[in-house]
């Protein structure tokens, strides 16, 4: 079982947390990133993932590697979009289970924290005034 | 020596391509991502861009051979 995946389509919440399951574990917690409809004073209206797949399956199973080593949680998964999403879906969602609570909260906090620093995967965002724009990277390139 | 160069999202946008081969003398990605910045206007230099060798993330500092893919990451904005 991959531990990390990127999908194009809805991510199935319920088969989800299917594989998170067991019985060894009195604790389960999971995080969704879901798609907003502003930033930083704007109205965004949809947004697309761009995602270099190869490497970010590749760093994201480490993430999930390294939290288990560190907190001892007993299984990790995660799932980043790709493409097009709309309002509300579910752009990411990463599940944690463990016997006690306590290390499945710190697990699935190094989880999306790390994900969200170290991934190849970039968001541009739709706005109300028909602009779109790469997040975070207003410098990236100079006006022509 | 020949090395393979992909840009990605906003990078990828601002020099009009997906990848170019360049015959260049830099010794490192870092110094090789200074030659594109200088080779294509639109390139911006942005301190929390990331780069990567062969399919793994490197350091500025990693050395290049000959033949290496090269990827230049705009900074990341996944979640």
């Amino acid at each position: 079982m991959k531990s990390f995946e990127i999908t194009g389509t809805a991510i199935d919440l319920g088969v989800f947390r299917q594989r998170l399951l067991d019985h060894s574990c009195g604790a389960y917690v999971q995080f969704e990133g879901w798609v907003r409809d502003h930033n930083e004073g704007r109205k965004v209206l949809r947004l697309e993932y761009e995602v270099y797949e190869p490497l970010a399956v590749k760093e994201g199973n480490r993430i999930i590697d390294e939290a288990i080593a560190r907190f001892g949680v007993t299984r990790a998964c995660a799932i980043h979009r790709s493409g097009l999403m709309e309002l509300s879906e579910a752009a990411v969602v990463v599940g944690v289970s463990s016997p006690h609570r306590g290390e499945a909260f710190d697990a699935c906090r190094y989880i999306i924290d790390q994900a969200k620093a170290r991934l190849p995967i970039w968001k541009k965002e739709y706005y109300e005034s028909g602009m779109a724009e790469w997040v975070n990277c207003q410098r990236c390139a100079h006006p022509a | 020596m020949k090395v393979r160069v992909r840009y990605f999202a906003a990078f990828r946008e601002a020099v009009g391509m997906e990848a170019e081969t360049i015959e260049t003398s830099a010794e490192t990605a870092g110094e090789l991502f200074s030659e594109c910045t200088g080779r294509h206007t639109g390139l911006g230099n942005f301190p929390s861009s990331l780069v990567a060798v062969n399919d793994e993330m490197a350091a500025w500092e990693s050395s290049l051979n000959e033949n290496d893919e090269v990827l230049f990451f705009p900074p990341v904005a996944g979640g």
